[in-house]
């Protein structure tokens, strides 16, 4: 047996490399998961088959071993997901024995709740808010989980680790309750549910140390690969679906390219790189010049994207 | 502790977003989208230098208005450790966000413009700082270059703030003076040649070389006991687990320990962090504990080492900082939460207002007000285990819930 201290205080050495290990927030956001499955009577775990979720989920495993993860997951699906994220999806929540809720985007706009976005730059990741809500709603879900972290973007930067939203999903950001010391003060009216957010304090390059030294499997998406692309606005997208609108203009040229985030196809670009291995990734994040989010077209519709987003509801 | 928060309070005119956006800036922590976006801006505005508070500032209504209402989280890291700037406004009107902000930070900087020196304003910082007992604290004298680098300038204004660290509560806070030039980045990362007569370390090399026993006060273990794991499968048939964090002190296998509040005894059986076993937890790790014996535990019970008790009572005295827009008044009846309990409380009395920028205190107080210090005697419906804020940060403190709206209307720090 070695002690605990000794595990925490232990560089880890990444390609000759020393980085502080993610050890102390790994203990902060078990010690969060613990206290939504405490405080809350319905929780949920947002999976998405991103890289932030998928951590939650380890997450959640650690914190309550060797019972299993007292909540189930539920994925909103756009449609619009690479079918890579789906299979790993369907693959982690076998071999983790938990329940899975899947609601569509395709749903909502059956029902004529939601307009499908038209054009160069129509994307289903607003869609999204409303088959959120609808089924919170349906499950009467008092707190969600989900894998968003305050250096994103200047907007999450403010977001609470217990944040409040009220019966319509909206978050009221002037209005936030102060969080102090570790005490989370999760007490709702009946309609309000609250987001947890247990990674708020990790980096991009916190989640992919973790992953590399967890040896967490992530969708083959995140590695480099060859893939038929096109170029657009400077950003690289990928030209093998169909859900990504593609003028007749814009060349198809193969590409080896990963992506950072794997949100909805038609928002997510990809990225030139030959990181084909998460020691490669790590290395190549420790390095990068642009942000995650510099590859997501959503954020940068305007200057306050996210805050109007996250006003309505948005994840 | 490899992950370092540091608060920081301040308005637009001091330079604080300046020294910010150069920590990121020069330690390489700025994307070129970031960057880019930054250039853009400050080129729109007009500025012939970049404008970093842009980078800090995140909500529409600062931008607009060009202030920081709430605290936010700026993230940036070195090869050694990675560091949480929790950012908030330095006007009075904004002293609950710098309590907030200042209640997860372990270090804290102080900045003041070496044109103004020692002002009003940084008589709040350092209170707050003192009240919320936080280790290590920078004095950053900023604007050096506007002073031509004047050692006697800093000189003065060292020993300004030296008069004012004697009114100070808690003495043991380390406190370092820094003469920088955030616009022109002396001394924040890099030496400054124009200070010669400076023999100390940068910001962020003092920073980089503080260590676990300078960042935190050393008191008695507690653990709160948040979750009891019981698997129920053939393997794990029997594990009662009670899974929680270790605040204060280290626990070990073997540890003698008494269950509050219950005053059952029993000994610690294994400590499990996922699926291995260790000998000992240290303090701020998440854990499940096994017991020796079948005793009855649930969420809320707290474990603490026998002979090493904390105060059980259902009155208290204590400091209130008071957030909520909503008046606290005596005979007002609130949801205390400490730690992980909750109960109820009701206010005795406000003993006296305590100004936070040491000009004293003010009796026959008959309501506190958003931002407001004071001295309070509460009266609670059940017993709290407890200790004196001055010995453990985190089981001597506590938030106070309206429970009307269920905001958390204020914090307080346990005499």
């Amino acid at each position: 047996m070695s002690t605990l201290a000794e595990e925490i205080k232990k560089p880890e050495t990444l390609n000759g490399v020393e980085r502080p290990t993610a050890n102390a927030l790994e203990h902060e956001a078990i010690y969060i998961i613990r206290e939504v499955a405490a405080q809350f009577e319905k929780p949920v775990l947002l999976f998405s088959g991103g890289k932030d979720s998928i951590t939650l989920v380890r997450l959640a495993q650690k914190a309550f071993w060797p019972a299993k993860i007292p909540f189930p997951l539920m994925h909103i699906d756009t449609g619009h997901n690479f079918p890579e994220t789906i299979e790993f999806r369907d693959r982690l929540v076998e071999e983790l024995g938990v329940e899975l809720i899947v609601r569509n985007v395709q749903d909502s706009i059956d029902e004529g709740k939601v307009v499908e976005e038209t054009g160069k730059y129509a994307s289903r990741n607003m869609l999204q808010t409303t088959t959120l809500l609808d089924a919170i709603e349906e499950f009467k879900f008092d707190a969600c989980i989900g894998g968003a972290r305050r250096d994103e973007e200047k907007a999450r930067a403010k977001e609470r680790i217990f944040s409040v939203r009220d019966d319509f999903g909206q978050w009221d950001e002037k209005n936030q309750r102060p969080e102090l010391f570790d005490m989370l003060n999760g007490e709702i009216e009946i309609g309000q549910n609250v987001r947890v957010f247990p990674i708020s304090n990790w980096t991009e390059l916190d989640v992919w140390s973790y992953i590399q030294k967890e040896q967490i499997e992530i969708p083959s998406i995140y590695f480099a690969h060859k893939r038929n692309t096109f170029l657009r606005d400077g950003l690289i997208w990928s030209a093998e679906d169909d859900v990504v609108f593609r003028a007749d203009d814009e060349q198809v040229e193969e590409r080896m390219v990963r992506f950072r985030t794997v949100g909805d196809m038609s928002c997510t670009a990809a990225v030139e790189s030959h990181a084909d291995t998460i020691d490669k990734v790590v290395a190549e994040i420790r390095d990068s010049r642009i942000s995650e989010r510099g590859a997501r077209i959503d954020d940068k519709r305007s200057e306050a994207a996210m805050e109007k987003r996250k006003q309505q509801g948005y994840f | 502790m490899e992950v370092l928060k540091i608060a920081t309070a301040g308005s637009v005119d001091d330079g604080k977003s300046t020294l910010i956006g150069r920590l990121l800036y020069d330690t390489k922590s700025m994307t070129d989208d970031k960057l880019e976006a930054i250039e853009r801006t400050s080129k729109q505005k007009g500025y012939d230098y970049l404008d970093f508070s842009l980078a800090t500032d995140g909500l529409v209504a600062e931008r607009e208005q060009g202030i920081t209402i709430d605290v936010a989280h700026i993230y940036f890291s070195t090869p050694s450790k990675s560091y949480i700037i929790a950012d908030t406004p330095g006007h009075v009107e904004y002293t609950r966000n710098m309590v907030t902000g200042a209640s997860t930070s372990q270090a804290s900087i102080i900045l003041i413009d070496a044109r103004k020196g020692v002002i009003e304003q940084t008589h709040r910082h350092f209170f707050i700082n003192n009240l919320l007992r936080i280790k290590d604290v920078i004095v950053a004298i900023n604007k050096m270059d506007l002073v031509d680098f004047s050692e006697e300038t800093y000189n003065k204004i060292k020993a300004d703030f030296e008069e004012l660290m004697k009114k100070r509560d808690y003495q043991d806070q380390n406190i370092t003076f820094i003469p920088v030039s955030a616009l022109k980045g002396d001394n924040v990362v890099n030496r400054s040649e124009n200070t010669p007569w400076y023999k100390g370390q940068t910001l962020l090399e003092h920073f980089e070389a503080l260590d676990q026993k300078d960042i935190y006060n050393t008191g008695t273990p507690r653990f709160p006991v948040q979750y009891v794991i019981r698997p129920k499968t053939e393997d794990f048939h029997d594990f009662r687990g009670f899974a929680g964090k270790v605040y204060g002190g280290e626990l070990s296998v073997g540890d003698e320990v008494v269950v509050l509040p219950s005053m059952t005894r029993s000994k610690i059986k294994d400590i499990y962090f996922y699926n291995k076993q260790y000998k000992t937890a240290p303090r701020r790790s998440s854990v499940t504990i096994t017991l020796e014996d079948e005793v009855n535990v649930s969420r809320g019970d707290m474990l603490v080492k026998v002979g090493d008790l904390p105060t059980i009572d259902k009155q208290l005295t204590a400091t209130v900082s008071w957030m909520d827009s909503a008046d606290f008044t005596p005979g007002g009846k609130y949801v205390l939460q400490h730690g992980l309990n909750k109960v109820l409380a009701k206010v005795d009395a406000i003993e006296h207002k305590i100004h936070p920028d040491y000009s004293g205190i003010e009796e026959n107080v008959t309501s506190l007000q958003m931002n407001d210090i004071a001295k309070v005697r509460l009266r609670l419906n059940k017993p709290i285990f407890y200790d004196r804020f001055k010995d453990h940060r985190t089981n001597g403190s506590f938030i106070i819930i309206d429970s009307r709206t269920n905001n958390t209307a204020g914090v307080g720090f346990i005499e």
